[in-house]
């Protein structure tokens, strides 16, 4: 049902024109880094560190959370680009599944996401944070699960629209609140009842959750994690298989 | 092969009941006017759209049901560009190469091969973006070759091109159907290019209205029409009407008369007219008659709604500024 030379070729398009494109990479770079160091380097100034975690150290796997979510998005909605550009239409008359098409796209925001966050994932030693290999090797997982689920997600509201003006409009109305809405940058714990009910609707707060709980699994506390890892991963696969499948029915239509 | 094809969106019929057949390897023409239903039509034939009712057929395959045989035996250059701009001619052609599963052992020569076919070798490793209109189209049809298809469908090949990549492009698109055994299907709405095929089918608002070869189609408008000087024109009108029987006219001191095969009917009148003729032109029908005799319109001076021209205006623009 998948074909994998439509796959393959759709991620190494995606990865070719990725590296290609220098500004992209440093400004998807540049934004983690900037929220890393301006924002919880101020910041912690301001609030109390927890028992083993500085503010700075907190919003390290909001941070990460916070490129996956923005570099999957981005890549699905090129597929609004692709439309308005007609390069779609060359994919859509190809003897490919429409799912397959999908399972490209979304692989291929995980290949670029995952790769992003491996790259800020190295500045954990700056912020005076000690991983062992194996909570390393959890990151990269969680986040490669994660960007799955968010680029399945981002394509789903691509198959919605037409135009690249909408782009404003899923930037400010669905990515900025899922980035505040997430644990991202505050325990969601310590919200009010209305915005914790709406962090728990939120897909990137279990996977800003999982990456809590790997990162530091022994604090407790204010900082600590909201649920368990198992809840988390068990929600993020879940919704990386609900979203994938809905986005490949909202691909197939036909007029 | 098309059966009573009809598509409706909403309230509008933008096909109403269209059936051809198309021979292999035979080059067809679908004209009409911008709106008249070719893109609809061959949006259908590619398996992008599900029609409302009626069948269509490519080898034989049906082309709402069995879209994935459709698919492979067939090749598209759409009315606006398909290339991925942002990768180089070879990427874009390697990107189709693995799209439709041609064999790894002859990719690469293919891919080479369509590149030394629309001559774009040196320009191989280049960006699209940097790629002229003429040049673009070019690719898309070697891309549309790489697999091999059984029918080739080209939307408006020529459409915002100058004359000479029109002219180039033409040539090289007649030489397709032996070189590749390529059925080629195409629409145009520029009426001289559709001179090159061996049938065609002239649709306008949905409906075919005449379909046969271009010399069939023109024997619609009757044949080719003489035109004469003559030192003395009401002599010469009076000799032709009493040794040809045949209809005569004079305007702008020319005297003129149709004749189905006018080549061959020229030296018979210079003959019997003489040493009066002082000019002798003859004007064959183009089918641009043959519209206008069809429809009583001129087929590209046709007011299209605003959202047509808004349409064709940011296209020319894109067209204009892919370039730079």
């Amino acid at each position: 049902m998948i074909e994998t030379n439509a796959v393959y070729v759709i991620v190494a398009r995606e990865f070719k024109k990725f590296i290609r494109e220098k500004s992209r990479l440093i400004s998807t770079l540049a934004r983690p880094l900037l929220w890393l160091f301006l924002i919880g380097g101020g910041m912690s100034r301001l609030v109390p560190a927890g028992e083993n975690v500085s503010y700075i150290q907190f919003i390290f796997p909001g941070i990460l959370g916070m490129t996956i979510l923005f570099s999957s998005i981005f890549s699905s909605i090129s597929i609004i680009w692709d439309k308005e550009f007609g390069f779609m239409k060359e994919i859509l008359v190809a003897p490919v599944s429409r799912f397959s098409v999908v399972v490209g796209k979304a692989t291929s925001g995980m290949v670029l996401s995952t790769f992003q966050a491996v790259i800020v994932l190295c500045l954990f030693p700056f912020i005076g944070l000690r991983l062992d290999p194996l909570q390393i090797v959890g990151v990269i997982l969680v986040s490669a699960i994660l960007s799955f689920a968010l680029a399945s997600f981002g394509i789903l509201l691509a198959s919605f629209y037409e135009s690249y003006e909408s782009f404003s409009v899923i930037m400010n109305f669905i990515v900025m609140p899922m980035f505040f809405l997430s644990g991202a940058m505050y325990p969601v714990k310590l919200l009010p009842e209305v915005l914790k009910l709406v962090s728990k609707l939120n897909p990137l707060t279990y996977g800003v959750d999982a990456l809590k709980n790997i990162v530091f699994p022994y604090e407790t506390g204010r900082m600590s994690a909201d649920f368990s890892l198992f809840t988390d991963l068990a929600v993020i696969l879940t919704l990386s298989l609900v979203f994938v499948l809905i986005a490949g029915k909202a691909f197939e239509r036909k007029q | 092969m098309v059966e009573n094809l009809v598509k409706k969106f909403g309230s509008i019929t933008a096909v109403d009941d269209v059936s051809f057949e198309v021979e292999e390897g035979a080059i067809f023409g679908f004209l009409g006017p911008n709106g008249a239903g070719k893109t609809t039509t061959i949006n259908i034939l590619c398996t992008l759209l599900s029609p409302t009712s009626g069948k269509a057929y490519i080898n034989r395959y049906d082309c709402d049901r069995e879209s994935a045989e459709v698919r492979r035996a067939i090749g598209i250059v759409f009315q606006d560009s398909s290339l991925d701009k942002d990768l180089t001619a070879r990427e874009n052609l390697m990107f189709h190469a693995y799209l439709y599963r041609v064999d790894k052992t002859e990719r690469k020569e293919r891919i080479e091969d369509a590149l030394r076919f629309v001559d774009l070798t040196d320009r191989a490793d280049d960006l699209v973006k940097k790629f002229s209109g003429g040049m673009k189209r070019r690719l898309e049809v070697a891309r549309g070759l790489i697999h091999r298809p059984k029918v080739l469908f080209l939307d408006e090949p020529t459409l915002g091109l100058d004359p000479q990549s029109r002219t180039n492009l033409w040539e090289f698109i007649t030489t397709l159907p032996k070189l590749h055994r390529v059925t080629i299907f195409m629409t145009t709405h520029y009426m001289e290019e559709a001179e090159v095929c061996d049938k065609i089918a002239i649709i306008d608002k949905g409906k075919i209205i005449a379909s046969g070869t271009p010399a069939d189609l023109k024997k619609i408008v009757g044949g080719d029409v003489i035109y004469l000087k003559t030192s003395n024109n009401e002599e010469a009108m009076k000799d032709i009407r009493k040794l040809f029987d045949m209809e005569v006219s004079e305007k702008d001191g020319e005297i003129f008369l149709s004749a189905l095969k006018g080549d061959a009917c020229i030296p018979a009148l210079i003959r019997e007219v003489g040493e009066r003729v002082l000019s002798v032109r003859m004007q064959r029908p183009t089918l641009n008659d043959v519209f206008l005799k069809l429809t009583g319109k001129e087929i590209r001076e046709q007011n299209g709604t605003g959202l047509d021209n808004i349409k064709a205006m940011v296209r020319s623009y894109r067209r204009r500024h892919d370039r730079d």
